[in-house]
């Protein structure tokens, strides 16, 4: 049964140059326990789609589709049901954990309003509870270093707090915004071991967003590939890494350097840039760098979706698994973005 | 404790070299003390001169009056006869300061919450509404609005009297509204700006990915970072409106230490210039230093550095 089912989730912004289309349409959803990876280039609409969900778009954004957790949509709910879940259920790590806690606060304050807020709980029980956490996310010393404020921290020990902060009230579903991008590679590794680990520990569903395949492949179970606020393939690990259906899928991964394929070659890259989200015409958005480019490609791609769940987006048909449907290019696009009213949840009332 | 009181001890050459400069200043202006429109005979201004040592060379009369200032006596007014600067400044300070410290503090209590409620309606109308009376208000001079309120307030509905100064609440309402004013109207508009800039920052936006209700996110976690540039604003507008200010003192009539500032620039009065010119110093390096000492206190990033 899924735990979050978003269904053509659109998400605007009001730009002084125009109105920008960060996500167009996306429909994914994630299973009890299991581990959905987002990727894609920067300026996809990864970290924007999962921002509309937790309702932290920008005051200039503006989201609408449906987001099902637990059978509630997250999309119509007020604010004040919207925080009952968000810090509870669903949890969130941020990219940048250097400016992502309060400089002004200890952790013992932000950890334990976490748990007073959503428990109920009294100081001392709420600030136990942090320091076991802490302790659960390996950091040494957490009686003391709980009374300490954010800048006594490295980055990869923040990112720590941050994880112990969103795994406070157990939440059934963690979401981890490129929670590894902003440290360096030996803390990037230890954290991506510890969420792996605490992931399984308690069986939470989690979307990892990032643009690090390494990851991916230790850590998911499935992998949602993202070009221009568009899914052009999803499937699982195995399916992705080993079978990619969709070109651009390919050439993503053609761009990783490879330890078994070692010589003097170039590193292969995509050509071009990912095209201006302010004026997306028809068509497959990544017609102009794609290396298999046909002259059907200027109509819209239909969206393939495969016995197994696995999906892609494009005129080449998929080579394995029975495909079961055939969504046609045109309702797959723009469905609903007609009736996008519901305004970004994070203006004030 | 330590690192405060070395501090201290480093505001004495700033104090010394405004003493300075204010001494020869005042001297260097044309006239004197004695110099009116009726002339005195030569051989009593030179009796004068003889009395108050203005016959001494200049460097003379200047480390003399250091040596006077360091046992904190200004000297006898040249002005206002049988009155020592001391004195005058001990009569004008306490009414001055009673103004002035109920005007910081409406401003500063009223400035900030305009401020918070017009950032959280950020470009709605209340926002522009909010910002544009804080525009007006930070506009319109003090000389307009004092008399405006004594015409409304005093003359026509006569809730208030129009001014004179016996300590008591009614007499205070008006000049301290005035003076509060424009200070309200720049508290406001910057505590706006500074909490924007917060909210926006990725702190803020845990908060909410926390689940805290706004008011909670705004109060804990915005309101102390974006009170910081108040704060360091609140220093010298405290120096500023509690030693007095000329136009509200004319207008209400009220004995305050604002006009000795003026009254002694223009008679020449040195004693009282240079007494009020260093009191306002002293009042000024010591709010800028409690300003230090409460941002110290309120950013622990600060903190830090000092213990260590």
């Amino acid at each position: 049964m899924s735990l979050l089912e978003v269904s053509d989730l659109q998400v605007k912004f009001d730009t002084p140059e125009g109105e920008v289309q960060a996500v167009n349409g996306l429909d994914f959803s994630v299973r009890r326990g299991e581990s959905l990876a987002i990727v894609g280039e920067s300026g996809a609409g990864k970290s924007q789609a999962v921002m509309a969900i937790m309702g932290l778009l920008a005051e200039n954004g503006s989201a609408c589709g449906k987001a099902k957790f637990k059978g509630q949509d997250l999309m119509q709910m007020s604010r004040q049901e919207l925080n009952k879940i968000r810090g509870c259920e669903i949890a969130m790590i941020f990219q940048d954990p250097m400016t992502s806690l309060n400089p002004f606060l200890t952790i013992e304050k932000q950890m334990a309003e976490v748990i007073t807020h959503h428990q109920g709980l009294r100081r001392e029980e709420a600030r136990a509870h942090a320091v076991e956490m802490l302790r659960a996310v390996r950091i040494p010393a957490p009686e003391e270093r709980v009374k300490q404020y954010p800048h006594e921290f490295s980055g990869g020990m923040r990112q720590r707090v941050m994880i112990a902060m969103g795994l406070l009230c157990e939440p059934g579903l963690l979401i981890a915004d490129e929670p590894t991008t902003a440290l360096d590679v030996t803390v990037q590794a230890q954290i991506t071991q510890l969420v792996g680990e605490l992931r399984r520990k308690s069986n939470m569903a989690m979307i990892l967003i990032t643009h690090d395949l390494a990851v991916v492949a230790e850590i998911c179970d499935r992998v949602l590939v993202m070009y221009a606020g568009q899914l052009v393939e999803t499937g699982s690990i195995e399916d992705i890494f080993y079978r990619p259906q969709h070109p651009y899928t390919q050439g993503l991964l053609a761009s990783l350097p490879r330890m078994d394929r070692l010589s003097d070659d170039e590193l292969h890259s995509i050509p071009g840039n990912p095209p201006n989200l302010m004026n997306l015409g028809g068509g497959c958005h990544f017609r102009e760098r794609c290396s298999k480019v046909m002259d059907v490609c200027k109509d819209d791609p239909p969206l393939q979706v495969a016995q197994d769940g696995r999906q892609s987006r494009c005129f080449i048909e998929m080579t394995d698994g029975e495909i079961a449907s055939t969504e046609t290019g045109d309702s797959a696009e723009l469905v609903g973005s007609g009736d996008c009213e519901k305004e970004s949840t994070e203006t004030v009332e | 404790m330590q690192h405060s009181a070395s501090r201290l001890l480093g505001l004495i050459p700033t104090l010394l070299v405004l003493i300075t400069i204010a001494f020869f200043l005042i001297r260097l202006a044309p006239g004197g003390p004695f110099d009116s429109e009726k002339i005195l005979p030569p051989e009593i201004k030179a009796n004068l001169d003889v009395k108050y040592h203005l016959d001494e060379p200049l460097l003379m009369q200047y480390f003399r009056y250091l040596g006077q200032i360091i046992t904190l006596d200004f000297g006898p007014s040249f002005q206002y006869k049988d009155w020592t600067v001391n004195e005058l400044i001990a009569r004008g300070f306490p009414v001055s300061m009673t103004i002035g410290g109920l005007a910081v503090l409406l401003a500063f209590l009223l400035g900030t919450l305009i401020g918070i409620v017009a950032a959280m309606k950020q470009n709605t109308g209340t926002d522009y509404s909010l910002m544009g009376v804080a525009m007006l208000g930070i506009s319109i001079p003090n000389f307009v609005v004092a008399p405006l309120l004594i015409l409304l307030v005093a003359v026509y509905a006569g809730w208030l009297p129009a001014g004179g100064w016996d300590w008591s609440v009614q007499r205070m309402v008006l000049p301290v509204l005035t003076l509060a004013l424009p200070t309200t109207a720049y508290i406001a508009r910057l505590t706006r700006g500074s909490m924007i800039e917060v909210l926006h920052s990725n702190y803020i936006r845990t908060a909410r990915a926390k689940g805290l209700p706004e008011l909670l996110v705004i109060l804990r976690h915005a309101l102390k970072p974006a009170l910081l540039p108040v704060i360091s604003f609140m220093g010298p507008a405290t120096a500023g409106l509690i030693t007095g200010s000329v136009v509200i003192e004319r207008i209400y009539s009220i004995p305050g230490l604002g006009s000795y500032f003026v009254q002694g620039a223009l008679n020449r009065d040195y004693t009282l210039v240079m007494g009020v010119v260093i009191f306002y110093g002293v009042i000024i390096i010591l709010l800028n230093f409690i300003v230090d000492l409460l941002y110290a206190w309120m950013n622990p990033r600060i903190r830090y550095n000092e213990v260590q």
